[in-house]
This record gives C-alpha cells, sequence and structure tokens, in this order.
C-alpha cells in the first residue's frame, strides 16, 4: 500500500509522519506541495507543522497549494486522508472537513500526552480500535480549540463524526472534540499525532492503533 | 564627530584603534572601522577570555572537530557524530525577549546547520531576576514564548534545559540556547574558504538593517541607554529558518557546496572575514548585489547587517546555478555576491569601487588582553557562614512545601509543555528528568543531553563553583544511564575590567578546567558572554556547561519515577560532608546566600557515577536520580512526585541522619549524591554492585500514598504535588497574568 505524506513549506512532521509508514509495512510517498500529483497514493496523510509559518492563519496558506487540487478530488472519490495537527487545520481550511481549529483556550502553545477516546470505528483511520477505547496521545499546538457552530456540532454528534474526544480537554474544544471526519468518513482531521506514539522505544505504540487502521481497508 | 569620538561609540579603545593604524599602515574608512569593530569585539574576538579559555582540555579521542569551528563535533558510534554549541543572547533578550530569545534560537541552529548536521534537539538555560517584579515576569514569559515561538515552527524539539531566578539576574536575564544536530562522520563540512576564483553565495532571507553592530551593542553593559538599542536585535522568521535548514541540507546532499557558514553577529563581514582566514585567502564582496529589503542601505550597512535566516556558502562556478535553483525550490533568496580571491583581504565592492579593504586576518586577530588574578575581598565576606545563626524549622511538612514551592525547584511543566518537546519523534525520555534522552533512528545508539549553571556556587566560590557545574553535568547524564563524552559551554560573567569579573572568570575557567580533566569530558565548542551587568551590578558568574553522553542501547536508560510498589531506596555516595552553605535551603528558608560550598571529589565523582551508570546499562536500576539543589529530601519528593508513589523512610536511618541536625541531613547539599531504588528481588544484586562505592544506605521502600520521613515528615502525595505542581506564569497571589 502507499501512502503519501504532503510536504509544504513549514510541513515538519512530514519525516516523522514518513517513518510511522515504513513502521506500519506501507510504502512512504513523499508528495512535493508544488506538485498536483498524488503519485499513486492509496491513502494520504497531511502531517503536521506550521506550513507556510502558519503565517495569516494556520493552513490558510496551504490550501491554495498546487498538491491540494487532486487531493480534493481523491477526498471526493472516497480516498483515506488523515490530517493531523496543521494538516486538521489544512483540511478544515479546505473546506473538506466542517469548522475551525481557534486559538487555545489557555493562550499557550500546549504539549503534552493526553487521554482520548475513540468515540467511532467507522473511519479507515480507526477500523482497528475498538469502539470506546481509550488512547493516550500527544499534543503540541497552539490553535487545537475546535469551533463549529450549534447546529454543525449537532449535526457531527447526530452523525456519529466525532473520531476522537478528549478526556482532558487540553485546549477548550467545543464538545472536547479532538477529532472528525467528514460526511464520507473517509476524511479524518485529528489534532493528536499518532506518529509520535508509534515505536516503542519511545515509551508507546498507542499511535498505530490509529494508523494500522487504513491498511485494512487497503486497495490491495 | 571627530574620529575619537567614532570609534569609541564604535566600541573600540585608543590602544586598538592605534593597533588598527599600525596594522593598515593607514588609517580606516568607516567601513573598515566598523569590520573592526564587530570582529574585535568581545563576542567575535573574545580578546579578553582567549588566554584563560586555552587551559580547558578540547581534545579526546571521539572529538572529530574542537573549538574554532561552528560548532564541536563528536563520534557516537555507527558511523554517527553529533555536533553541538550553545550560545548566548542575554543582551538582545534584555530589551526585547521574545525576539532575543527568538533569534538565539535560531542563531544556534544555524551554527549546527554549518557544520552540515540536521538540527534535532534544543535546550536552553535560562536565568531571570526573582517573579515577584513585573519587570523580570515580563522578560521570563517573552523568552520562553520567543523560544516556544521559533522552536515549535522550525520543527527541531526543545528537550531539556533549565531556569533559575536571583535578584543578580534581574534587568540582565540569562538566555543560553544549546541546539545539537545529527551528521554521518563522513559528511562534516567546514567553514573554511578555499579554491580561487570560487563564487561567494549568500542564501536565506534578504537583507535589512536590523541588528547593525549588535556584537558591539554585546559586548558593552547595560545600561538606561539600551532600550534605545532596541533596533540593534535581529527580528527572527522561523519559516525561514525551517526552509533554510531543509535548503541546505539538500545543497550539502547534492555536493554543490566547499564551505559553508551562519550569518550571526556582525553578519557578512563576520562569516566573510572568518571563512577567509580559515583558508588563507581573501575574498570579494560586491555589496550592490546583495539582495535587500529596504532601500538607501550604505555599503557598511549592508556588511554588517545581523538579518536573520542567512547563510554564506563557497561555490564552485559549475555549481552555481544549481545552488540558485534549489535556494528558489525552497522558497529562498539567493545570490552570488562574491568570490574566492588570492589577496588576503576582504574587500567590500560597492558600484564596482573598492569601499573597504582589510587583510582577513587581521580582523580575524583581535588584540587579547590579559589581566591579573586577584582575589576579590567579597569571597571572604559570604563565605562566613555560622549555623548558630540558622535556626532548626519547626515544622518540617511546612519547609519541604516551601521549598518544592519555590521557583527554583518547582516542576517547570509549566515551561516546557509551551515548548513541541516530540517533533522529530526521537524524543525517548520526556523533560523534567535528569536529562533529556534521544534515540538515533534506525540503530540501538541513543544519546543524551543536559545543560547546567550553578550561578550561586560559583559566585560563593568560582573554582569550586565551576568544578561543581561540570560534575552536575556529569551525575545528570549519568544517572539516566549516558556515557559522558564531551561539553559546550556558554560563559556568562561580568565585565572583564573589573577585578572581581575577572577573577570570577579566571576561577571558574579553572574549576571547569580541572573538572573536565578527571572526568575525560573535553570543551569542543562555546561562547563568551562578558559584561553582563547592570547599574546594579554584576550577574552572578554564571558558567553554563552543555554536556553530551551516549547510550550505546537506547532502551537500557533510567528516569527519577519511583515504578513500582515495595521497591528498596537506596542513597549512594558518601554523605558526610552534607552542609547547608550555598545550599537551596539556606536560601529558600532563611533568605541567606552564604558559605563555602563543599568541594566535589573529582575522583570519587567519576567512580560513583560510572558505577550508577553501569547499573543501568546492565538493566539492574531503571529508577535514578541524582541528589542536587534542595538535597536528600528534595530529590527524594522529586522521585516520589514523578512516579505518583509515596515512600516510607526507616525509623534507624533516620536516627543516624539526626544526630547532627536534621536540616543539614534532610536539606544539606553535598556534590556525588544519588538516589536508586530496586525491586526486593535484585537487592543482592545491587549490593554487589555498590561494594566499592564510597557509602551506601538502604533508606525506604516505596509505596503508599504519603511523604513519610519518621516523625519530622508526613505529607499526602496530593499536598506534594499541590506545592510543586504550580504554574510559573502565574502572577503573585495566584492570578493569571494577562497575555
Amino acid at each position: 500500500m502507499k501512502i503519501g505524506v504532503t510536504i509544504f513549506p513549514g510541513s515538519n512532521c512530514d519525516r516523522d509522519a514518513l517513518y510511522a509508514i515504513e513502521r506500519m509495512g506501507a510504502e512512504p510517498v513523499e508528495l512535493w506541495h508544488a506538485d498536483a500529483d498524488l503519485k499513486g497514493s492509496d491513502a494520504v496523510i497531511v502531517p503536521g507543522g506550521f506550513s507556510y509559518g502558519d503565517y495569516l492563519r494556520p493552513g490558510a496558506i496551504a490550501r491554495f497549494a498546487n498538491v491540494m487540487a487532486p487531493l480534493e478530488d481523491f477526498a471526493r472519490s472516497g480516498g483515506p486522508i488523515l490530517g493531523v495537527c496543521n494538516g486538521f487545520q489544512v483540511l478544515a481550511e479546505a473546506h473538506l472537513l466542517p469548522g475551525a481549529l481557534l486559538r487555545n483556550t489557555g493562550m499557550r502553545f500546549v504539549c503534552r500526552r493526553v487521554r482520548v477516546r475513540v468515540e467511532t470505528t467507522e473511519t479507515p483511520w480507526t477500523s482497528s480500535c475498538e469502539p470506546g477505547e481509550d488512547l493516550t496521545l500527544p499534543v503540541a499546538h497552539n490553535e487545537g480549540n475546535y469551533f463549529a457552530d450549534p447546529a454543525t456540532l449537532d449535526q457531527l454528534e447526530a452523525e456519529d463524526r466525532v473520531v476522537l474526544r478528549y478526556l482532558e480537554n487540553p485546549n477548550g474544544s467545543a464538545n472536547d472534540i479532538a477529532g472528525i471526519c467528514n460526511e464520507g468518513r473517509n476524511v479524518v482531521g485529528i489534532m493528536p499525532h499518532p506518529e509520535r506514539v508509534s515505536d516503542p522505544v519511545l515509551g508507546s505504540e498507542e499511535g498505530m492503533r490509529l494508523l494500522r487502521s487504513v491498511l485494512a481497508g487497503a486497495r490491495v | 564627530m571627530n574620529i575619537q569620538e567614532t570609534y569609541s561609540t564604535l566600541g573600540l579603545s585608543d590602544f586598538e584603534y592605534d593597533r588598527i593604524l599600525e596594522l593598515l599602515g593607514r588609517a580606516p574608512n568607516y567601513l573598515e572601522l566598523s569590520l573592526f569593530s564587530v570582529m574585535w569585539s568581545e563576542h567575535c574576538g573574545y580578546k579578553n577570555s582567549r588566554p584563560l579559555l586555552r587551559r580547558l582540555p578540547n581534545s579526546g579521542p571521539n572529538v572529530l572537530q574542537g573549538p574554532g569551528e561552528n560548532a564541536g563535533v563528536v563520534e557516537v558510534g555507527d558511523g554517527w557524530a553529533l555536533a553541538f554549541k550553545v550560545e548566548s543572547h542575554n543582551h538582545p533578550s534584555a530589551v526585547e525577549p521574545y525576539e532575543g530569545a527568538a533569534t538565539g534560537v535560531g542563531g544556534i541552529i544555524r551554527d549546527i546547520l554549518a557544520m552540515g548536521a540536521r538540527p534535532i534537539a534544543l535546550l536552553d538555560s535560562l536565568r531571570f531576576g526573582p517573579l515577584k517584579e513585573g519587570r523580570n515576569r515580563y522578560l521570563f514569559q517573552e523568552v520562553v514564548r520567543g523560544i516556544g515561538g521559533y522552536g515549535n515552527a522550525v520543527g527541531v524539539p526543545t528537550v531539556g534545559g533549565e531556569v533559575e531566578f536571583a535578584p543578580a539576574y534581574s534587568g540582565n536575564p540569562l538566555v543560553n540556547a544549546m541546539c545539537v544536530g545529527l551528521i554521518r562522520t563522513e559528511d562534516l563540512v567546514r567553514s573554511r574558504a578555499t579554491g580561487e576564483g570560487n563564487l561567494v553565495v549568500l542564501l536565506g532571507s534578504k537583507t535589512g538593517r536590523d541588528g547593525i553592530h549588535g556584537a558591539t551593542f554585546a559586548s558593552d553593559e547595560l545600561t538606561e541607554e539600551s532600550e534605545s538599542k532596541r533596533s540593534n536585535v535581529q527580528v527572527g522568521d522561523p519559516f525561514a529558518g525551517k526552509m533554510l535548514i531543509e535548503c541546505c541540507l539538500k545543497l550539502l546532499d547534492e555536493g554543490l557546496l566547499v564551505s559553508l557558514q551562519d550569518l550571526g553577529a556582525a553578519g557578512i563581514t563576520s562569516s566573510a572575514s572568518e571563512m577567509a582566514a580559515k583558508g588563507g585567502v581573501g575574498i570579494e564582496i560586491e555589496d550592490d548585489r546583495v539582495p535587500l529589503r529596504e532601500s538607501g542601505m550604505e555599503p557598511y550597512e549592508v556588511v554588517i547587517s545581523e538579518s536573520q535566516e542567512r547563510m554564506l556558502a563557497v561555490v564552485e562556478p559549475g555549481k552555481a546555478q544549481r545552488v540558485l535553483d534549489l535556494t528558489a525550490r525552497y522558497g529562498l533568496v539567493g545570490a552570488i555576491i562574491g568570490r574566492v580571491a588570492g589577496h588576503g583581504e576582504l574587500r567590500v565592492k560597492s558600484g564596482g569601487e573598492i569601499v573597504g579593504s582589510v587583510p582577513a586576518e587581521h580582523l580575524a586577530d583581535a588584540p587579547v588582553y590579559e589581566r591579573d588574578v586577584v582575589r576579590p575581598s567579597y569571597i571572604d565576606e559570604v563565605q562566613d557562614l555560622d549555623l548558630a545563626n540558622i535556626p532548626e524549622p519547626g515544622d518540617y511538612n511546612e519547609a519541604l512545601l516551601r521549598m518544592l514551592a519555590h521557583p527554583n525547584l518547582c516542576s517547570r511543566r509549566s515551561i516546557f509543555e509551551q515548548y513541541d518537546h516530540q517533533v522529530g519523534a526521537d524524543t525517548v525520555v520526556l523533560p523534567g528528568a535528569d536529562a533529556a534522552v534521544m534515540r538515533i533512528t534506525g540503530t540501538n545508539l541513543g544519546y543524551a543531553i543536559t545543560t547546567d549553571g550553578q550561578g550561586r556556587h560559583c559566585y560563593l566560590d568560582p573554582r569550586g563553583g565551576g568544578a561543581a557545574t561540570v560534575v552536575e553535568a556529569y551525575r545528570n547524564l549519568s544517572c539516566v544511564g549516558a556515557k559522558p563524552v564531551a561539553i559546550t559551554n556558554c560563559l556568562n560573567f561580568g565585565s572583564p575590567e573589573k577585578l572581581e569579573g575577572y577573577y570570577q572568570l579566571a576561577e571558574c575557567i579553572e574549576g571547569m578546567a580541572e573538572a573536565c580533566e578527571a572526568l575525560g569530558t573535553p570543551v569542543v565548542s562555546g561562547n563568551v558572554s562578558l559584561y553582563n551587568e547592570t547599574e546594579a551590578g554584576a550577574v552572578y558568574p554564571t558558567p553554563v556547561v552543555g554536556m553530551v553522553g551516549v547510550l550505546e542501547d537506547v532502551r537500557h536508560h533510567a528516569t527519577p519515577a519511583f515504578k513500582r510498589e515495595g521497591d528498596m531506596v537506596v542513597v549512594i555516595g558518601n554523605r558526610s560532608g552534607v552542609s547547608l552553605a550555598g545550599s537551596e535551603y539556606l536560601e529558600i528558608i532563611h533568605g541567606r546566600v552564604a558559605g563555602k560550598p563543599p568541594e566535589p571529589d573529582l575522583a570519587a565523582e567519576k567512580k560513583t557515577a560510572d558505577l550508577v551508570r553501569n547499573m543501568i546499562r546492565s538493566g539492574l536500576v531503571d529508577t535514578a536520580h541524582d541528589v542536587s539543589g534542595g538535597g536528600e529530601l528534595v530529590a527524594l519528593a522529586e522521585m516520589a512526585l514523578a512516579g505518583g508513589l509515596g515512600i516510607e523512610y526507616e525509623e534507624d536511618k533516620l536516627e543516624r541522619m539526626i544526630a547532627g541536625r536534621a536540616d543539614v541531613a534532610l536539606f544539606g547539599e553535598e556534590p556525588g549524591g544519588f538516589v536508586v531504588a530496586v525491586s526486593l528481588e535484585r537487592w543482592d544484586e545491587l549490593q554487589d554492585a555498590l561494594a566499592e562505592v564510597p557509602g551506601y544506605d538502604q533508606i525506604g521502600t516505596v509505596g503508599g500514598d504519603r511523604f513519610k520521613i519518621g516523625d519530622l515528615v508526613d505529607v499526602s502525595l496530593q499536598d506534594l504535588k499541590g506545592a510543586y505542581e504550580r504554574d510559573l506564569f502565574g502572577a503573585p497571589g495566584g492570578a493569571e497574568i494577562s497575555h
């Protein structure tokens, strides 16, 4: 299985994602922002970082990069996409996911491991998890405070589209939301970094519970 | 302005001006004078410290690059090497704390990059005045924000560091940033310019007026006037910094560069003259080819601007186009601004005319001042301490909680959670332990890093303090299981032109040198920051040591956290010399900074630390911590808090301790102590392993949710946590500072 990782100027978790993909036993593919080509990827991770320096707003400039057009087509055709941290912000700015990520209510960058609950296993990125399973995952962000209007929040809850929920909310996120999916359930955005806990030597492999899920739906 | 006023304003003395006249055989013009001003500043030229620095050992079996390059480099195994250096950004941070700290981080990252290494870890050693003063709170908050603002965005994890508060740092904070980079030994690059006719390429951001005469500013005392030099402080752009890292690594990967140098203090001048002097060649810079971001800049401004996120490379003519193409791919500006010449001069041309030309070797050869080392009288006064005047605390529970809540001892969580300490996915031991432990992906190898400084100790006893600083770093690395390899240092001192400042500098260096020799940890890179003085006086003499060690198998490491109920807790080391002199307890509880702290016994230190490390490497011990600030009681409390498990001290051991004074035994400090914990099943093995140490005591057992020391201390873990886990950014009285 080929899993692409988009690389925008200022992405800084791209190498970590590529390494985690290798550890999953899949083939990592670098997707340079200027090339409108997913290079035959079967799934795509939009990694964390500070694309375009977070200038203007996190994700606001990256959504106009050349690689985004084929990514949007891929999303519409049901391809599995995971946005992590800045990747979530990019997907929200590109309207592939509803809502926005606001500044943390504590007004500080927050880097810590937090407990989250897997709220739905009906996405390509959580299908191997147990429903209601608790995971401890690292977060590291300044703008992770999920916001959407009440109607959208109600819809997300009613349609079972909250993917991860904080058990200890680090950023003031609405409904303790740590991750959501789109209507088609193939595009998932999460603030925690599964790729940072994908190796026992780092003290935990819990991130692999999420990442490996995508292999189960591999189009071989 | 007459000529004397001109060179004085630029920070040059009469003697130095005469020397320039003599070297050139003519009077310099303003541009040339500016070149000398920055290159002969203490910051660039080490003119006061060079004779003293010679005392530090700088070679060893693992050293691939000692002092003299952008960073030191040591080999760690399997063909991997680590490049590392610590550098100060004290003065900029005093007047513009966010940008001062941010550009300090950016600058040290580029030093590592200039060796060809990928920057992979950052640490910060910080000192501020007490937080009860609003200005200090502001500096502290903004410096931490600045470090995070740059480090988080540039994608290099901030994995460790330290912070202390003392009145001596009010108005003159210390902001030292350390960076570590990873590189294959065969890929090391140097900054030596070679090959007449090769091109000089400037890469990165455009050049503006920021940071004009920043190096001169950094080499003077801070006064009311410093505030008006705010424009001397540069502004950082971590996004450009990130692109510069990826771009330079790509250029090196394709073998396109002859040599590489970062632009730091004094900008193009300093980089070009160092590259030329090292290569024994000349460099011609065409000032109108430098991409500028503002108009009307004078030639001298262009060549000494300290605009951030720039590097200078020497490139063979045939490869220049590829270099420029790749630079554009990374969204950076690249320009051929000059060439390597045979004449040995740093020559600046503007519109085809020579506007300045000075032999590079003269710029790189600042005059050296040697002064007499005279013991100042303050030392006898401050070393005087009579314990009879220090009452024992009536309530040890309260004393312990006060200690743990003090900004010098409380949890650093509110700081390190503002730093991304995991980006890169290599951080094995997260902040909060004795040292950061990192892995080298694709191998079993790991390395550990720590920064340490002991300003109060160095103030009370400069030589002993200098040695204690190195020893503390050695202990910190040993108790995570790493073998210390080498150090980098940042020497933060007051004015060397004052008797007291020069004595402290000389003696601290002597103490560090003795410790480095005894422990086998050479100094491979460093930085000197003198003139850390305000109108109220000098900072504590604060040499900061950044030490790097290696773990052959990174899985075998230890952390301070108690891990299992029933583990035996053992204090290792000859604790007979514990003393309140210069201790945290004496300052926090009794408001005194006095006494002569015990000197480290270097041979015993090494033996004990090596033994603790071997127990960790063999897998016998996974719980270890060194006894430092706050003494044995604070060390044990930290282990209990980290693990969420209590401890009960044995009654009979307590009797041993209170034979003298309980506060001396519990809070007294002395180099050389460790605490480890092992399961009951491995107790015999541990005793065998400890047979040769100067002394050890099994003092208690891990378990429960109380911290209990005989009849003296009995506190719930919850209460300990309430004191220890405090938000350092909250205002006194508990209210949050508005952001």
